[in-house]
């Protein structure tokens, strides 16, 4: 079958919602280079101020774990509750958000 | 204002550069659920919206100036084809793509160099709304710069395209920086910039763009004027009657 795939390239966006946080994944958007992928993201995901600053990146530089992964990747820490911190007093003070 | 004419002028400016940002918005609008691709989509009807809330200033200062009570939907809704005063190139239809494009990049280029005058006027009202605007036209100018450059320098069809659009559209570039000999006094008031320095500057940025994208600027061009005395191309009156229906005939309509 030819290839039907008519669409640019996808990239996906990340957006800061103020300088020092974190780059959230906010979607992908399809455009043909850097440039566009970074206004398309711009109309696309921060039309109501919801970012400071816009990461693209091809989708396809982006490395995934895959779901065979998932056992020998995720499991092992299963039983190892001793690694989260529930067995510490906390502070009078602190809270929790 | 220290006199009517000096006044009135000062409306039909504000009515200029308000009835252009109303009249490109309304014809962005029409790209809705039409783009060719769905980010396009979003980006000429988000740019739309931008400018759908420049002209609502900029209509609102003008009704302030005129000092009759008409409000920015007063002025937007319920004047005819022969009180608008937005540029020639606005009213132009669609088109293809390209041609939306290369109208957009003329109008919001004009729209920068204007409201980058604009930012030193001695009106402060004005000045603020130029500084607010300022940022969306940059961005309009970006958008649609970038597009001119790879619709230019694309493919054989792009570039045709393109050039298609600019031997139409060129004969309208004049209309732009149209000047009315009432408006000097302002000028000297400093509070609009004059629009030979404008005019100036806006080829700069045009040529620097067209030349990136390959595009040849057409040359014995027979230039359009009209719009600084209200005259207009056939197609205004279609858009107004559009524009104006619903609330003409339910002038007391909420929504």
């Amino acid at each position: 079958m030819a290839n039907q795939n008519t669409q640019w390239d996808l990239w996906e966006v990340f957006t800061q919602k103020r300088s020092g946080a974190p780059f959230e994944h906010a979607g992908s958007v399809h455009a043909p280079d850097a440039e566009m992928a970074l206004q398309n993201a711009r109309d696309v995901y921060s039309r109501r101020m919801e970012a400071s600053c816009i990461w693209v990146v091809p989708s396809h530089h982006i490395v995934s774990s895959t779901p065979e992964d998932m056992g020998p990747f995720f499991d092992p820490a299963n039983d190892k509750i001793y690694r989260n911190p529930n067995f510490y007093k906390t502070p009078e003070g602190i809270k929790f958000e | 204002m220290e006199n009517d004419t000096m006044s009135s002028t000062y409306f039909r400016y504000l009515l200029r550069l308000g009835d252009t940002a109303l009249i490109h918005a309304h014809r962005l609008s029409e790209w809705c659920g039409h783009g060719p691709i769905l980010e396009e989509d979003i980006a000429l009807t988000n740019i739309s919206l931008d400018l759908l809330g420049q002209s609502r200033s900029l209509l609102t200062k003008a009704g302030d100036v005129e000092g009759k009570g008409r409000d920015e939907d007063a002025l937007a809704f319920h004047r005819d084809e022969r009180n608008f005063f937005n540029v020639l190139m606005a009213e132009q239809p669609n088109g293809d793509f390209a041609f939306t494009i290369l109208k957009s990049f003329f109008i919001s280029t004009f729209q920068v160099v204007t409201y980058s005058g604009l930012e030193k006027s001695e009106d402060v009202a004005l000045k603020a709304i130029a500084t607010k605007s300022l940022k969306e036209a940059l961005y309009h100018q970006r958008h649609s710069g970038q597009w001119v450059v790879r619709l230019g320098d694309g493919t054989e069809e792009s570039n045709k395209r393109l050039l298609d659009a600019i031997n139409e559209l060129w004969r309208f570039t004049d209309d732009l920086f149209a000047h009315d000999p009432a408006m000097d006094a302002l000028v000297s008031a400093s509070i609009i910039p004059a629009s030979t320095a404008l005019h100036h500057a806006w080829l700069e940025k045009v040529s620097a763009t067209l030349n990136e994208a390959t595009i040849g600027i057409p040359s014995n061009v027979f230039m359009m004027q009209g719009s600084i005395a209200a005259k207009h191309t056939e197609h205004l009156g279609y858009i107004l009657a559009e524009m104006q229906v619903l609330p003409r005939m339910y002038p007391d309509a909420k929504w």
